[in-house]
């Protein structure tokens, strides 16, 4: 693979080309959440709906505005006021176990509705109840019918507890969308789904799509230039969000990569809140999400010791790439099923244990680390198996921490950095004493070539 | 001679050990953290020094061929002089200290007579210190205890309406944290000798020569300190360089095995938390587990109950022996402890039955953890502060064969010092490294 557009090179345009994805994204943002704000006014229908194989193409078909309440929840944890939502929520009777985007969500509605750029949020004229890996989903969703009183379209979407998605499955999914979807939709929109705008947006995912998993393998490459993790969230926003099937995905994907490509030609690290890494000195994958509160510390944690992550699962909670799956305008329907199959909470433990050990293979990684967080049973249960399995597996030690998504009093930040710079230092460790069980990639940052990496220009 | 320290801040104590070239341990030194780690290090530092001289003067005593049983007690009756010594050190700062202050116009409102009361206060003290059978404990630990003590006693005697109680206990107060922060002259080599002038009254000549000159070879050996590596929640607050701090998880696992070379899974149950590690035969940790941001179960929490029960926590091991009837207890948390523990008594439940109740449930909530990091092997090395609460073992000693069968259990009476002595040992084989 190579460079598809001309870039600048030296450290000054580097930064300069680092900056347009950057911006690009946030105008992006921006501009999506006015659009919410002078929805009514425009006469434009709002629907609320989920993360994990959401159905953005098929509400770009009916020229609705998506509104996604986890991602509130989780700007709502960057700006650091997710912890007084929290308390609203349960002053409202909620428990303090209660997953805590439902709780930061609710508290938010209570304060006014007012998104990450201050502009308030209009109400949903549909609720699109896709619940995908997350019974949670449909709770949360009944707590918001109540608050809005409006229609409410579900689609179950069946758990791969076997590994696989069946035909069977997916035409349960298929049927569902005819169904109860689609129609919902033309009710609340008074109009008929534009199927050649669907297959439009579903072609222009796929482009999307390509690039971004072109950007997050190319941290197969030592040093790797981008962090899969802390940088990986702000890679998959797009995509995974309001975006996916519009030319402004298609251009800010390219751009990234564009931007990630020079970042390899010179050999450079991530770029870290303490600037660019430049001592890759362990490479990690990590399962689980982020703790959004923290955020910015929790990724100094680990840059500040030098530590990249190379791949994550939590970038696969949207909608998995890795075995291939694009978004197909020959196969619409069928493949917005299989998006909504594949994402990463909707796979079963033997599924994710195989996928993290190949990341920690693929990614010649030194270590396993997981995040466990306190809110999502749909992430957390099983998560010390997976540990034991991968350990077992690659060789490579594992480690485990605990925060939450939200909740800024499960973040200890000393007890999660004597527990990272244990983890750390127990790698080192273990590299450094000969005849130690080693891990597949021996020492990191070594720059020497693995099985699978890209092509490096001198 | 070379050596090298290790230094364990932990939350509610800070540990030293010191280590010669060849791994042996040349001395202890323990102090309580107080919130000012670098002090707590510097004396916990200064305290395994005095050990280390300690261990220098039993070597040096072997070579003079001293090894019997009056070298034995010589070498208890110097030990016991010198801490005395120390103490009345500490006194006389405290004294000076004192006298200022209650002459400062903060306490000029008492007139002229808080100054000769303070003096004679201190005066009683000194002659009571001087006793030969007073017995004292290592310099920083209990200072402030027995000061407090003797004080507040004496003060209570002497005040009058002129003078009250408040007066004096205000100047003690006040001054205390100013000796307790202050450096002074502690050492071995400072102090010795005055110690050993009084130690030496009926000995031959002969002897006495003999016990001179290993003093004198203990305390002018050269100590040269190399290296020092910091563990402990304290070590990022210290300025150690980054290359000289280890995590307390790593220190713990080859410290444990230092002590107990067949360890294989380690559980440390510290002031403010709990560690399960797995370590391999070189005692390098292979995995470990740690409770969460919540304190529950741990040292801490035997303090808060103790305080509840108004114990000494020491003492808490002791009563839940003598536990005849099972008592489940569900909760450990520390915020909870004392209403749970009211609740009960409100009950009816006798004492001693709670506490082993919550011994056990301490233990169960380590239990966790060590499932969590692997389970446990053989063989299994417990240490930190609750390795020696009796009850606490008694509890996991049966979890132990309950859950997993029979396992060798390893308690090392120096158990607080696991961590500090694995720090050491990064000291020593980090400048082996360097020079290989």
């Amino acid at each position: 693979m190579s460079a598809e557009r001309e870039t600048t090179g030296g450290r000054e345009g580097e930064r300069e080309v680092k900056d347009a994805s950057m911006l690009l994204q946030k105008e992006m943002i921006a501009g999506h959440f006015t659009a919410l704000s002078r929805a009514k006014e425009e006469g434009k229908k709002v629907v609320y709906t989920f993360v994990p194989g959401n159905l953005t193409e098929l509400l770009h078909a009916f020229d609705v505005l998506p509104l996604y309440p986890e991602i509130n929840a989780l700007q709502s944890g960057m700006r650091k006021k997710s912890g007084g939502y929290i308390l609203e929520a349960e002053r409202l009777g909620h428990s303090e176990d209660v997953c805590a985007y439902v709780k930061s969500d609710i508290g938010m509605l209570r304060a006014g509705n007012v998104g990450p750029t201050g502009e308030k949020l209009p109400p949903p004229d549909l609720l699109l109840l896709s619940y995908t890996g997350c019974f949670t989903f449909m709770k949360w969703f009944e707590l918001l019918k109540r608050e809005y009183d409006c229609p409410v379209a579900m689609l179950h979407v069946p758990y791969q507890g076997d590994g696989e998605f069946t035909d069977e499955m997916r035409k349960y999914v298929v049927d569902q969308l005819r169904s109860e979807v689609i129609p919902k939709l033309e009710q609340v929109t008074g109009k008929k789904l534009d199927e050649a705008k669907l297959e439009e947006a579903l072609a222009k995912s796929s482009v999307a799509e390509d690039d971004l998993v072109w950007v997050l393998e190319s941290a197969k490459n030592k040093p790797s230039p981008i962090d899969a993790y802390f940088g990986g969230v702000y890679y998959i926003g797009p995509i995974f969000t309001a975006f996916r099937g519009t030319d402004a995905a298609v251009e800010y994907y390219k751009t990234l990569r564009s931007e990630v490509q020079v970042r390899l030609d010179q050999r450079l690290g991530p770029i870290t809140p303490d600037g660019p890494l430049t001592n890759e000195r362990y490479r990690l994958v990590v399962e689980g999400p982020p703790s959004w509160p923290s955020f910015q510390e929790f990724w100094k944690m680990f840059s500040g010791e030098g530590a990249v992550v190379v791949a994550s699962s939590y970038t696969k909670v949207g909608g998995f790439y890795d075995h291939g799956f694009r978004h197909d305008p020959k196969r619409p329907l069928e493949s917005l099923a299989d998006y909504c199959a594949g994402c990463y909470t909707n796979l079963n433990l033997p599924s994710r244990i195989e996928i993290l050990a190949r990341y920690v293979r693929e990614y010649q990684a030194d270590g396993l680390l997981i995040n466990s967080v306190k809110s999502c049973n749909s992430f957390s249960a099983g998560q010390l198996m997976i540990l034991r399995e991968v350990e077992e597996r690659t060789g490579v030690p594992g480690g485990f921490i605990e925060t939450d998504l939200v909740d800024p009093r499960y973040f200890s930040a000393a007890n999660v950095k004597n527990r990272l710079e244990s983890y750390l230092q127990m790698i080192e460790q273990k590299r450094k004493s000969p005849g130690a069980p080693r891990g597949p990639s021996g020492a990191a940052g070594g720059g020497s070539s693995g099985p699978r990496r890209l092509e490096v220009l001198p | 001679m070379k050596a090298f320290l290790g230094i364990d801040l932990g939350s509610t104590t800070t540990k030293a050990v010191m280590m010669d070239e060849a791994g042996a341990i040349l001395g202890r030194g323990i102090t309580n953290s107080r919130s000012n780690y670098h002090l707590a290090a510097d004396i916990a530092r200064d305290e395994a020094r005095v050990d280390a001289r300690f261990t220098l003067l039993d070597r040096a005593l072997e070579r003079e061929g001293e090894t019997g049983d009056e070298a034995v007690q010589f070498r208890k009756r110097l030990l016991h002089r010198f801490r005395k010594v120390q103490r009345l050190v500490q006194l006389a700062s405290l004294r000076e200290e004192a006298v200022k202050e209650a002459a400062s116009a903060r306490l000029s409102q008492y007139g002229d007579g808080l100054v000769p009361k303070v003096r004679e206060i201190f005066e009683a003290m000194e002659r009571d210190w001087r006793r030969p059978k007073l017995s004292v404990g290592p310099s920083s630990d209990f200072f402030r205890d027995q000061a407090a003590g003797d004080y507040g006693r004496l003060a209570e005697k002497h005040a009058d309406r002129a003078v009250p109680f408040d007066a004096l206990m205000s100047v003690f107060d006040k001054v205390i944290i100013v000796v307790e922060n202050a450096r002074m002259d502690l050492t071995f080599e400072g102090n010795i000798r005055v110690a050993l002038a009084e130690c030496l009254g009926g000995e031959t000549p002969e002897r006495r020569a003999k016990y001179e000159a290993a003093v004198a070879q203990a305390a002018d050996a050269p100590l040269d300190l190399v290296r020092t590596i910091g563990t402990g929640y304290g070590r990022q607050t210290l300025p150690f360089a980054k290359d000289d701090i280890r995590s307390e998880i790593l220190c713990h696992g080859l410290g444990a095995h230092l002590a107990f070379p067949r360890t294989a899974t380690v559980l440390d149950i510290g002031g403010q938390d709990t560690k399960a590690i797995q370590v391999d035969d070189r005692g390098i940790v292979t995995s470990f587990q740690m409770n969460d941001r919540c304190a529950a179960g741990c040292g801490r929490y035997l303090g808060y109950i103790a305080d509840e029960m108004n114990m000494g926590v020491h003492e808490l091991g002791p009563l839940a022996l003598e536990s005849t009837r099972h008592v489940k207890i569900n909760s450990t948390c520390t915020v909870f402890a004392g209403a749970e523990l009211r609740d009960r008594l409100t009950m009816g439940q006798r004492r001693e039955d709670i506490l082993a109740g919550l011994h056990r449930a301490i233990i169960l909530r380590a239990m966790a953890l060590l499932a969590r990091s692997g389970g446990i092997a053989d063989e299994f090395t417990f240490t930190g502060g609750v390795a020696n609460n009796p009850a606490a073992v008694k509890a996991l000693r049966q979890l132990v064969v309950e859950n997993y069968g029979e396992r060798t259990l390893n308690i090392s009476p120096s158990s607080i010092y696991t961590g500090a002595h694995g720090a050491a040992e990064f000291a020593r084989r980090a400048t082996q490294d360097v020079e290989a």
